[in-house]
């Protein structure tokens, strides 16, 4: 015994833990998974967040530990909800690749039926905000010019007057809403991912986040009116003022250039 | 060109002060000014067919304007103002916007491209010089215009009376000041507005987006709120101004975190209420951190400290964040226990 | 009286109705003294000489559209309740100033056309101005005798940047009202009249219900009727004066050569006009700018990220943002400093370029007209002057976008912030010594072409089996056009002590002259031009390559 406790201060133990545990679960898996489908009737939210857990555990546990309590690399997530899991896992944030100021969105790896698992299990650890149900985001019946002045009250102030995005400290930023779901746009009011600060019902009700979100559709999308033409990525006054020196007096220089410049001469013979 | 085309100062004999006369390459200076060099025909000016090809295309380009011209007008009166349409790769955009735009464009371009096209391939290309005079005028002249002047100020006796001279600078100095004193009623002297808020003992902090008093526990840690006093409301005459300096900002801390002594005791529960106007120049400041507590401003970058008494971290701010002192009402619902006890916003010379 | 006679006699003859026309009008204003003045008055030919033609039609559309504009504009700060046909705003409060702005976007048929060739036109109006401003002080076109019309120039610039916000200002956008809110903060920071200032422009506390109307009369009256007095003088004196000229073959100081304003120019220059104005309204057909109903009506309470001012006020932007946050508090009194500071540096960054010309004037002590321009090659010190001002107001336009610099290419906004607090004062050196190098350098390849000729791309054999490529002599007008340009003598002090061995007392300002003009004009400061005698000694020297 006394072997074995030194060798688990070992620095390669983690990784031969990890690497057990991988295999266990991998041997769990093929064990348990026709067994599972054989007991379709049993309880299907324990067997969920079985599931869940087991998903965790290979693709989570290393950064916010094997109970979800957190570790030096990943906040616990004891108490964050479904919602957080949901969002985090379904834009590709988590699992994060490389640290930095902030972890982008990125490719989703997960299939819908394995987020919701992951979502079940951290649910169980502790009560946190739900998934939405579509009829909490769906865009209908919203108020829009409502949540165009919330918009601008919460969120313009990091994300820009239609969503574009903007800079944070640190290399740190807003980012753009454009092509983000509905959902996710819910979600992310509701547990505030990363930096940015969370919105619950109890200060920004569902209406209200619904007429966000209903707002964004109409300003922040494929298709989004601009009467005058091209966006310029909505950015304001800096991209209309480059496009004004590069395209407006450029142009105009060109013009200017023809305008003064000899007419070709009939060629000496 | 027909000769009748050449105005009388350039025909032949009178060009020769330009052309070559300064100087013809000589042995003593190779670098001498060889003057005008001579005029080359352009093709349209021996070639009819190519004068002929250009007159073409000058009236082209007049007809492409009427053209569009009449599109313009169709555009206006067969568009209806609210058609959006999409045009590739500009995106969705208004119809009417769009094809007036265009059309008016075409135009007037046409018109200009025709007429440069006409100058530059019609009209006489031989370089004229034309002489420059000096812009001094010569001594003679500069004497008598001194002569003038004297004689004038001496009928004028404006040197030998200085009474006269004297009261009419003082007439004229004074006078402006009454257009000085009309500007007075611009505005009301700066009394003691800019250091007092509607934030008063007993208002209760309003959500800003569902108009509901808040309770403390509707303020969970790493949200954010935002707040105004009781009794404002956005139809109120003075709406703008007033929120304009009590807009508030309201996050929960843990207790722990919270590093300033003051801003602990003038919490409630962790619960924090600062000024949502920046200190620097007045942008309302809100860029809220949720896991380092420290706020930016989206104007020029001024990064506040939430947990430690909101100081200044970075950028051009001059001092903190003004905090509001809150508490809880008898009813459970937070409320001010005072006004800011330093004017919130830009700091001022009156300040202290 | 003879007079009376010969218009008798005239008017009996079968002239054109259009000679009849301008008889009369001769008969009352005497247009056909100015005519015979101005008819065939020379224009010389250059691109970059028709970049004041881009500001002034620019000037015109703007006031064309801008009328336009007053008919449908209401300049009010009521609130009012939005009822008109974009969704995402309906039955919000706005002031009626927006709201009218609304109506003009979306209910006035062609108004959304006319607002955004407006706002277009004044981008590219203060684009041109800066470029048409930077023309003339690289060819060195501001010396006498145009200092007046440089100074024109100048003010024109600055007063089109006001003009520009006041307008800018105008639909109380949130956009907009943040910018009018730091302005307010500016304002606030000047010591002891600060408040007042402050109070007498808003009619009270910010925003109040004043400031559009002011701003409205400013923008439409006053400023542009000083603007508009100022391009006639501009215009005038370019006239008088006569343009300048490069140097080249049969240029002289005494002389412009180009084509007559009939009927060369008045069909270039008026159709230049429909050039410019047909540019930026296709312009306006395809890009949307300044897209207030997206933005919102403005609240002191919200405020979005990105919020920037239009260009020309982008390095006021950077200089306020990249100040650090200094703050003396003293006998009940604050002083400013993070924003006073920047506050006055604004105007001295523009004053900095415009009082050049009287300095170089002070430096060179020449008295003399110039009707020639310099390329800029041949005066290194002023064109490394030129260049390190660009830099500067460049570092300062970088700071002014730092946050979109940030979130574009990846970076941390202090790190930009730092590097523009460092490059406020390392850029322009930087760039000062780098391009009076460049300089120097074609100063000497012009030499060398001068004196060996120019490469050819051909390469000889030598009977010994040396290559050489063969250098070919320039022609006369080339020569000439390479060494037409003044280089000045250094201004010498002068012996200190004169003949008797008394000492001559040198003023402070005199020495500095001396140290400047040596720094212009010295051996570091440009390369003699080839003389005739190096000239001859190498042509008629065997087989020059």
């Amino acid at each position: 015994m006394k072997k074995l406790s030194a060798r688990r201060r070992h620095p390669l133990a983690a990784v031969v833990v990890l690497l057990l545990a991988l295999a266990a679960t991998g041997g769990l898996y093929t064990a348990f998974a026709p067994a599972s489908k054989a007991k379709a009737d049993d309880s299907a939210q324990s067997l969920t967040i079985e599931e869940g857990k087991k998903l965790y555990e290979v693709g989570c546990a290393s950064c916010h530990g094997t109970g979800g309590q957190g570790t030096t690399d990943g906040p616990s997530l004891v108490g964050v909800g479904a919602a957080a899991v949901d969002f985090q896992v379904g834009t590709g944030r988590m699992p994060a690749q490389q640290p930095g100021a902030q972890i982008p969105r990125k490719k989703v790896i997960y299939s819908q039926a394995e987020i919701d698992q992951l979502a079940a299990y951290i649910a169980s650890l502790g009560a946190g905000p739900n998934v939405p149900t579509k009829n909490q985001y769906s865009p209908e019946g919203a108020d829009i010019a409502k949540g165009g002045e919330l918009f601008r009250t919460n969120c313009a102030q990091c994300h820009n007057f239609t969503g574009k995005g903007g800079a944070l400290t640190h290399g740190k930023f807003a980012p753009d809403l454009e092509g983000v779901a509905p959902k996710h746009i819910y979600e992310a009011m509701q547990t505030g991912p990363q930096n940015m600060p969370s919105f619950p019902d109890t200060t920004l009700s569902s209406k209200n986040k619904k007429d966000i979100i209903a707002y964004l559709n109409a300003v922040n999308s494929d298709e989004t009116q601009n009467p005058g033409g091209l966006e310029l990525g909505g950015l304001g006054p800096v991209s209309e003022g480059l496009f004004a020196w590069i395209f407006g007096l450029g142009a105009l220089i060109a013009v200017a250039v023809w305008v003064a410049a000899r007419t070709a001469k009939a060629k000496k013979s | 060109m027909s000769s009748q085309d050449i105005p009388e100062e350039n025909l032949p004999a009178e060009q020769d002060a330009a052309h070559g006369a300064v100087g013809v390459a000589d042995e003593k200076n190779p670098f001498a000014d060889p003057g005008l060099p001579p005029h080359e025909h352009r093709i349209q000016d021996i070639d009819e067919r190519a004068a002929k090809r250009s007159e073409r295309a000058v009236a082209l380009l007049f007809t492409v304007s009427m053209l569009a011209t009449i599109g313009f007008i169709a555009s206006y009166v067969a568009i209806p103002n609210d058609k959006s349409i999409y045009v590739f790769p500009i995106g969705h955009l208004s119809a009417m916007n769009f094809a007036l735009g265009l059309t008016l464009g075409v135009a007037l371009f046409c018109i200009g491209a025709g007429a440069v096209h006409w100058a530059r391939t019609l009209m006489s290309d031989a370089e004229i010089a034309d002489e420059r005079h000096p812009i001094e005028a010569s001594p003679e002249v500069r004497a008598k215009v001194h002569a003038d002047f004297k004689q004038g100020a001496k009928e004028s006796a404006i040197g030998r009376r200085p009474l006269i001279r004297n009261t009419m600078l003082g007439a004229l100095t004074l006078v402006p000041l009454s257009g000085l004193f009309l500007l007075r009623d611009l505005g009301p002297l700066p009394k003691e507005t800019l250091r007092h808020t509607l934030w008063a003992k007993g208002k209760r902090l309003v959500n800003m987006n569902t108009n509901l008093p808040l309770r403390p526990e509707d303020v969970a840690v790493g949200s954010l709120t935002f707040a105004k006093p009781d009794g404002l409301e956005e139809t109120n005459e003075d709406f703008q101004t007033e929120i304009a300096k009590a807009a508030l900002m309201i996050v929960r801390l843990q207790p722990d975190n919270i590093k300033d002594k003051r801003e602990l005791e003038w919490s409630h529960q962790g619960i924090v209420a600062y000024s949502k106007i920046c200190t620097h120049v007045g942008c309302p400041i809100s860029l809220y951190e949720q896991q380092t507590h420290h706020v930016l401003c989206p104007c020029h970058q001024s990064t506040f400290d939430l947990s430690d008494g909101a100081r200044v971290i970075f950028g051009p701010a001059g001092h903190a964040l003004p905090q509001l002192r809150i508490g809880v009402d008898s009813e459970g619902y937070l409320q001010a226990l005072g006004d800011f006890e330093e004017p919130v916003g830009p700091a001022f010379w009156e300040r202290g | 009286m003879s007079t009376t006679a010969s218009n008798t006699t005239r008017s009996r003859g079968k002239e054109p109705a259009g000679e009849k026309v301008a008889d009369w009008v001769d008969g009352r204003l005497g247009i056909y003294s100015l005519a015979k003045a101005n008819m065939r008055k020379i224009f010389p030919d250059h691109w970059s000489f028709m970049l004041g033609e881009v500001c002034l039609y620019s000037f015109l559309i703007i006031i064309l559209t801008g009328v336009y504009l007053t008919l449908f504009f209401h300049p009010s700060m009521n609130e009012v309740v939005y009822h008109g046909s974009y969704v995402p705003l309906q039955g919000q409060l706005m002031s009626e100033a927006f709201n009218s702005t609304l109506h003009i976007s979306f209910e006035v048929r062609g108004g959304l056309l006319i607002r955004q060739i407006h706002h277009w036109a004044a981008l590219i109006f203060l684009a041109g101005m800066f470029v048409h401003m930077m023309r003339v002080f690289f060819t060195g076109a501001f010396r006498k005798p145009r200092e007046i019309n440089w100074m024109f120039g100048f003010l024109l610039f600055v007063l089109g940047m006001f003009t520009g916000f006041t307008g800018y200002s105008l639909p109380d956008d949130l956009l907009s009202g943040t910018g009018v809110r730091f302005m307010e903060g500016a304002i606030l920071s000047v010591p002891i009249i600060g408040t007042y200032i402050s109070y007498f422009l808003f009619g009270g506390e910010f925003p109040g219900h004043d400031f559009v109307a002011r701003f409205y009369s400013i923008h439409i009256l006053l400023l542009p009727g000083i603007m508009l007095g100022l391009v006639v003088g501009h215009l005038i004196l370019v006239f008088y004066h006569k343009h300048t000229q490069f140097a080249g073959p049969g240029k002289t100081n005494n002389n412009v050569v180009g084509m007559p304003l009939l009927p060369v120019y008045m069909a270039k220059a008026g159709g230049f006009f429909f050039l410019v104005f047909g540019a930026i309204t296709a312009v306006a057909a395809i890009a949307q700018i300044n897209p207030i109903w997206a933005i919102g009506p403005y609240r002191p309470d919200q405020v979005s990220t990105g919020a920037q001012p239009d260009w020309y006020m982008g390095f006021s932007e950077g200089l306020i943002r990249t100040m650090p946050g200094w703050e003396i508090n003293f006998a009940g009194h604050t002083l400013v400093l993070g924003v006073f500071i920047p506050l006055m540096i604004f105007p001295l960054v523009l004053v900095a370029i415009a009082v050049y010309p009287f300095l170089e004037a002070w430096v060179t002590g020449d008295r003399r007209e110039h009707h020639i321009l310099d390329r800029p090659r041949n005066v290194p010190t002023r064109t490394a002057f030129g260049a390190a001002w660009i830099a500067w107001y460049f570092v300062l336009l970088v700071g002014g976008g730092n946050d979109l610099w940030a979130t574009h290419f990846h970076l941390s906004i202090n790190a930009i912030t730092w590097f523009v607090r460092i490059g406020f004062f390392v850029v322009p050196v930087l760039t000062f010594v780098v391009t009076k190098r460049i300089c120097l350098g074609l100063q000497r390849r012009d030499k060398d072409k001068v004196l060996h000729g120019r490469e050819s791309g051909i390469i000889k054999r030598l009977p010994h089996g040396e290559f050489i490529e063969v250098h070919e002599p320039l022609s006369q007008e080339q020569l000439y056009t390479l060494t037409a340009h003044h280089q000045y003598e250094p201004v010498e002090i002068g012996p200190t002590v004169d003949e008797n061995g008394v000492e001559r007392k040198v003023g402070g300002t005199q020495k500095l002259r001396a140290k400047l003009s040596s720094a212009y004009y010295g051996e570091d400061g440009q390369i003699s031009k080839p003389t005739v005698e190096e000239y001859k000694e190498i042509t008629s020297g065997h087989g020059h390559h």
